[in-house]
Order: C-alpha cells, then structure tokens, then sequence
C-alpha cells in the first residue's frame, strides 16, 4: 500500500520540478555534426589557436579513436552515439576575441544568466546593488572588491560569455580568464601544465575531452598570493544535442590560496546531452586549493527520459611538499554520474580532502567517489561521503586509497554513509584500499540507514509536513558535508536537497 | 474541546482479516483547563490512544469519531493536528542526527504558525523565547546546539520534550509516560514544567502506569483503562486506589 503510493508520488517528479529547465532561444554556430579531424581543425580555427595546441588536439583524437568505453561502473543506459552530437555551439557573434564588454553580448543571453540569479554586472555588484550592506571600497591590497562579491566565469555551451572581475584579480597578479584566451594570453602557462595532471590518455572521456575542449576557466595564482575573492565558473549547456566539454586548470604557486566554485544547470531536453569535462589542479609548495561544486544538470523525467551524462574527470596534483586540497561535492542533477575526484599526494606532508552529498531520485544512476594516491612521506587524507537514494535510483560510493611503498607515515580516513529513501532505490559502496608500505594507517568506516517511519512521525507531530521533515533529516544527515562548503553555497544546498527529494515519501 | 465517541481502532493490516482491536468503545470528553489522567496495565491501550489522537500512521479506525473544537480530528494529518493545538510528548523521543535541537524547535514552530496564517519568528525572537522557557526546565543553552535527542540522556530527553511542548504553547497537552526513565529529581523538574503550562485554556492527558507522576501533576479527573475500554473514572483519589490494589481487578472485570 505504501509502497504503491511512493511511486505514485515519485512519478510525480516531473521535469516542472526543475526549475532551471528553461531553454534560451538564441541563434547558434555550430560545427558539423559528428566527430573528424576536420571538426577538431575547426574548433581549434574558431578559438584562434597555437599550432601545437592544434596538434596535441589531435594526437588525443587519434588515440581516442583506439580506445573503449569504461563500463566497469555501476550504471546502465544506451550507448552515447558520438557521430550524431555538435561538438562546437556557440551564441552567434563569439569569434576567437569575444565580446570586449558586456554590452557586446546579446541581451537573451544576460538573461538567462539574471534567471538563474547569476549576475554577470560587475558594477552591480561594485555599487553594492545586491549587497548593500557592503559598500564598496579600497581593502588593504588596495583592491576595489566588496566582501563576499564572487568573480563568475559563465560558459554557455562552448564558449565562455564573460569573465568578471578580470581587472581587479589581475591588480592582486591573479589569472582568471577563460582557457581559450589563456591559449592566446598565456601560452607558456598553458603549455607547461596542460594535461599533467590528467595525461591526453588518462581515459576515454579525458582523452575525447582533450580532442574537442571547448572552453572552461583557466587560473593561475602567483607565490604567496591569497586569491582576494572566490572564483566561479557557471557552466550551462542550452544546444539540443550538443555535448559540452568543458576544460578547467587551476595552478596554486607557491604559498597561494584559492577558493573556487563551479555550478552547472541545463534545460530539459528529452534527449540525453553529454557533458564530459577535465578538471586539472596542481599545487605547489605550500600552496592551498579548496574547490566546491555544486552540481544540478537536468536529470531526466520520471520515467528516465532525457538528463545529462555526466562524465567528468577531475584531479588534483599535490606536487609541493605541504600542499593542500580540499575537493567538496553536492551532487544533485545529471541522469547518470560518472565522476571521481581525486588527490595525487606526492609533496611530502600534503593532504587531500573529498567532501561528498551525492542525492539521486526518480531513475538517477550514480557513480562517484575519489581517489587518494599516496605518494608522499607522512601524508594525509580525508573522506567523508554521504549518499542519499530516493525513488528508484541507484547511488554507488567507489574509492581508491593507496600508499605507495615509500609513502611512510601515510594517513586515511575514510566514512561512508548511505541514507534510503522508500524501498525501489539502491546504495553501494565498493572501497578499494591498498597500503603497500607497513606504516600506513588507513581507517574506514560505513553505514547505511533508513529514514525512519518514527523519524517521520516525531517531525510530523512537532507540525513539521511530510517533505519538509524528509529535507531536515536529510540535511541533517549531510550536515558534516554541507559545513564544508562556502557560505555562498550552504543555503542554496540546503534548499536543493530538499527540492531535488520532493515527492521521494509516500 | 476534545470529544472522544465511541472509539474502536485496530493495526492497520495490508491483509484482508480481522486485526485485532485495540481500542473497544472509547468514549471521553476533555473540557479547556482540565488535566485528565489515563491509568492502565501493559497493552490495555493507552499508547495507541495518544498516537490515534496525535495522527500516527498504521492504526485503523473502525468506529467512533474525534472531534477537536468541533472539527473532524481523524481526517487531519499529524502535521496539521500539531498546527490546530495538539501536542505529543513521546514516551522514547526520537533520534534526529544532525539537527540541531534548536533549528529543530524553529523549523517545527514556523512550521505551525505558517499553517495558522501567522507571521514566522524571527531567529533572535525564537532565541528569546526558548531561552527564557528552557531555564525553568534546567536546559542548558549548549544542550540546544546539539542534534535532537542524540546522546541525551533520559532525563534530558524527557526535559527537551516538555521544553518543546512549552515553546510550542499546544491548547491539549497529551503526555505519554513522560514518567518512564526519570530519577525521582528529574520527575520533579519535569512536574514543574508541566505544572508552570497548566492553564485554563490548555487541556492535558496524562497517560502513566503509576500513581507517582500524580502526586506532582494533580489530575481533575482519572480514568482506569483496560482492555481498549474505559472501565472505570473518578477523581484523584482513583489513582491511589489503584496504587493500593492495583490493576487486577479490572482485569478480570473487563474480560
């Protein structure tokens, strides 16, 4: 009986849930359908690149060529058909300079970014329209930059609209600019980091990445500089059959910090769109990178029709000594996750953390974990991950944790914890851990729960409605997660957890 | 203000046979002001009484009506049950990881105001207000930042419970052997609290197995119930009879 009326209720997670699911209607420039040299020679054309740049697209293409799709995953769905995608879309007008202003871009555009309450103005922001508590001013490094003002990337589809607050972070000697125009800008940077974390033939999607990339951010932090304002980049895919391929690499020198924020959303489409994206951090001596997503792709109706692939490679090098990153992950969107962001410690004394809230619904499948690659002497890691499954999702935590033989002193915790909503979903956790020198210390912990009919009743009876009080314990459950991301994104998490579980209680 | 007619319930059971009933013909009338105590052995009922009339899924109602200041209880859900007065002191508080008691007490008190049509409590107001309620129940302010129930004690828990229900301000009060588990100190802090909510515009059931709670929280009236029925009521002086006698006699009557 109750179970009947779960899935009624979960049926009723329709795509009107979903509220960034609204298309823009702008002319696009897309390159030919499918996937060839001549495609490739096309993009790399329209982003005005370097010849080696050119080359090295296609030396990834041709090993692609050679190489399968994992399906060592736990998830299940038709295979991609790479010859019927666009693997280039861009707002008509973006040549290989951009728009210098923002008054150069179409208005529909700044639209969708004002709907999805992204301000792209910065001097909106200057004069302290949105936060008017805080008026702007000189701060010490003599930066006009208002407390708690964000510096935004926005990529639509395969090119990068607008960067803001370029001027400003380039006074602290940051680097914040879309990857293309650090192809233009910035080459030697480009050339001395790109694909040395994530090789060209790291794995399938990495490698295709590498071929076709499109547009993503690229930073560079200089020695001893605290980056003065968070970073973020706001990926939107609008083309209907386009895959986005986003590229993003962020270099802390030495002593630097940075904190970064990447946000996704896309409008619902029945068709599958694929997002496959490289993620590359390398961090220097003692330098500090803290890096949130919070991840809400279109994840497909009730029935499973539709959503985002999401095939995403990220990683982190920690090359100092002392170096640290810290990944934090709210996975809610995306109709099939396949994602896995990992440390290499191999500075000596360096640390690595992964925070992860991975919530699935309806037919979500998920796929995500990390891995921690000890290489380094006396290094440390961390894991805390926390899946919840509701309707007939399923929701698997996989993970890596290895010392290498001379990683002495190797460090590891590790808790997993999954959370079941009704009685059709489904949590795994395969953890795979591997000490190859005696003096490691590797801890795991795992648990899988329920919410509670008693749970349910004791919210209810304080007055507490039904979904209300599933959001609250969910929440409450993620909690140690949530406390780790930015204040710009706990609340904005809180609420999606609770809108991405409506409907998941009979 | 509770009028109770009448009432047979059973487990609700997906199975097509005869469950067997609970509550056998329950009939009460509790007016604004009045404590009324529920005495009675193991499974003669009364748990089940304070979960149908709080809206606990998995009982069957199978005859008999409800009816709360006029209007149909049973068709109401927990929530709005909670929202139009109603409060349930539980006999095992529940666990909530991760929430803290505090944003609990918000969450469940804005909750009720927004289904009442009244404005939200501001943070500050709502730390106001449960401050000042939660020094009469010696609840300390760090016991409020941690998540609900979770590594209380069983006095504690019992203590959160009745501060809840004094921030809450319900108009009928039904406490579930708030009793159980409490040391004889605890027991009197908990009276207090209850005592300090006695008003004439609040009711209170007090559902308990023994006549100990009555010496601190004195009924007006006391019913004796047995077998799903009310076997027998009088006044205060009930209770220490059966403190005497004890149960046994109505069992045999009832069967």
């Amino acid at each position: 009986m109750a179970d009947l009326d779960t899935i009624e209720r979960v049926k009723e997670i329709e795509v009107d849930k979903y509220k960034y699911g609204f298309e823009t209607d702008i002319e696009s420039d897309l390159a030919p359908k499918g996937l060839s040299e001549d495609v490739i020679r096309f993009i790399s054309a329209k982003k005005g690149e370097p010849e080696w740049m050119l080359e090295w697209r296609l030396d990834a293409y041709r090993r692609w060529l050679t190489m399968e799709e994992p399906s060592w995953a736990k998830v299940d769905y038709p295979k991609v058909d790479f010859d019927d995608l666009y693997y280039y879309a861009a707002p008509k007008g973006f040549d290989e300079n951009g728009p210098n202003s923002l008054d150069e871009v179409d208005p529909e555009l700044l639209r969708t970014y004002e709907k999805l309450g992204i301000s792209l103005k910065e001097q909106e922001i200057l004069a302290g329209v949105r936060r008017q508590d805080e008026p702007s001013k000189l701060d010490d490094q003599g930066l006009n930059i208002p407390k708690g003002a964000v510096a935004v990337d926005a990529v639509f589809d395969s090119v990068s609209v607008v960067t803001t607050f370029k001027k400003e972070l380039a006074k602290a000697g940051v680097i914040f600019c879309p990857i293309s125009e650090a192809l233009r800008d910035h080459p030697d940077l480009v050339k001395k980091y790109l694909g040395t974390v994530v090789p060209v033939s790291d794995n399938f999607y990495a490698t295709l990445n590498s071929a076709v990339f499109s547009d993503g951010s690229f930073v560079y932090i200089p020695p001893g500089v605290r980056c003065p304002m968070e970073l973020s980049t706001y990926f939107r895919i609008n083309e209907k059959n386009t895959g986005q391929f986003e590229r993003t690499l962020i270099i802390a020198d030495k002593g630097s910090y940075v904190s970064y924020l990447e946000g996704c959303t896309a409008p619902m489409r029945d068709e599958n769109q694929l997002h496959a994206a490289v993620v590359e951090l390398v961090l220097l001596e003692d330098a500090e990178i803290k890096y949130s997503t919070v991840q809400n792709w279109y994840p497909g109706n009730a029935e499973g029709k539709g959503g985002i692939y999401n095939f995403v490679t990220k990683r982190a090098d920690c090359r100092g000594d002392n170096s640290k990153v810290s990944w934090t992950q709210v996975e809610t969107g995306s109709a099939v996750t396949w994602k896995y962001p990992s440390c290499i410690l191999r500075g000596d004394n360096s640390s690595g953390e992964f925070y992860s809230i991975a919530v699935s619904n309806g037919r979500q499948q998920i796929d995500s974990g990390t891995k921690m690659i000890h290489l380094g002497k006396n290094t440390s890691s961390r894991i805390i991950s926390k899946g919840i499954s509701a309707g007939k999702s399923s929701n698997t935590y996989r993970g890596i944790v290895s010392a290498h033989r001379k990683a002495t002193g190797a460090r590891n915790f590790t808790q997993c914890d999954s959370l079941l909503i009704g009685d059709k979903c489904s949590a795994h956790t395969v953890p795979y851990i591997e000490a190859k020198t005696p003096t490691a210390q590797f801890e795991h912990e795992a648990t899988t729960s329920k919410i509670s009919d008693e749970q349910l009743f004791y919210c209810k009876a304080r007055g507490i409605n039904e979904e209300e009080a599933v959001a609250l314990i969910v929440n409450g459950f993620a909690r140690d997660v949530i406390q780790q991301l930015p204040m710009e994104f706990m609340a904005e998490t809180q609420r999606l957890i609770g809108i991405s579980l409506e409907g998941s209680v009979g | 203000m509770l009028e109770i007619k009448n009432l047979h319930a059973k487990v609700a059971s997906s199975v097509e046979e005869e469950g067997t009933e609970i509550l056998r013909g329950i009939s009460l009338t509790v007016n604004p002001g009045e404590v009324h105590a529920i005495m009675g052995p193991n499974g003669s009922g009364k748990s089940t009484l304070s979960y149908i009339l709080s809206g606990k899924d998995g009982y069957e109602v199978t005859e008999g009506s409800v009816t709360y200041n006029g209007e149909d209880l049973l068709d109401k859900e927990a929530d709005e049950r909670a929202a139009a007065g109603i409060f349930l002191a539980f006999q095992y508080p529940v666990e909530i990881p991760g929430v803290a008691t505090m944003q609990f007490l918000k969450t469940a008190l804005n909750s009720q105001r927004k289904a009442r049509g009244e404005d939200e409590l501001s943070t500050p107001d709502l730390m106001r207000l449960v401050r000042e309620k939660s020094q009469m129940l010696k609840v300390k302010p760090e016991m409020l930042k941690r998540p609900v129930n979770v590594g209380f004690s069983g006095g504690e828990k019992k203590r959160v419970e009745i501060l809840q229900m004094a921030v809450l301000e319900p108009t009928l009060c039904i406490l579930d052997e708030t009793d159980s588990g409490l040391d004889i100190d605890a027991l009197r802090v908990v009276a207090e609290g209850v005592n300090a909510l006695r008003s004439p515009d609040r009711a209170m059931i007090i559902i308990t197995h023994y006549q100990r709670l009555l010496d601190y929280i004195v009924p007006d009236k006391v019913h004796v119930l047995s077998k799903g029925k009310i076997v027998n009521s009088g006044g205060k002086e009930l209770a220490l009879e059966l403190e005497k006698d004890g149960y046994a006699a109505y069992e045999v009557d009832a069967a």
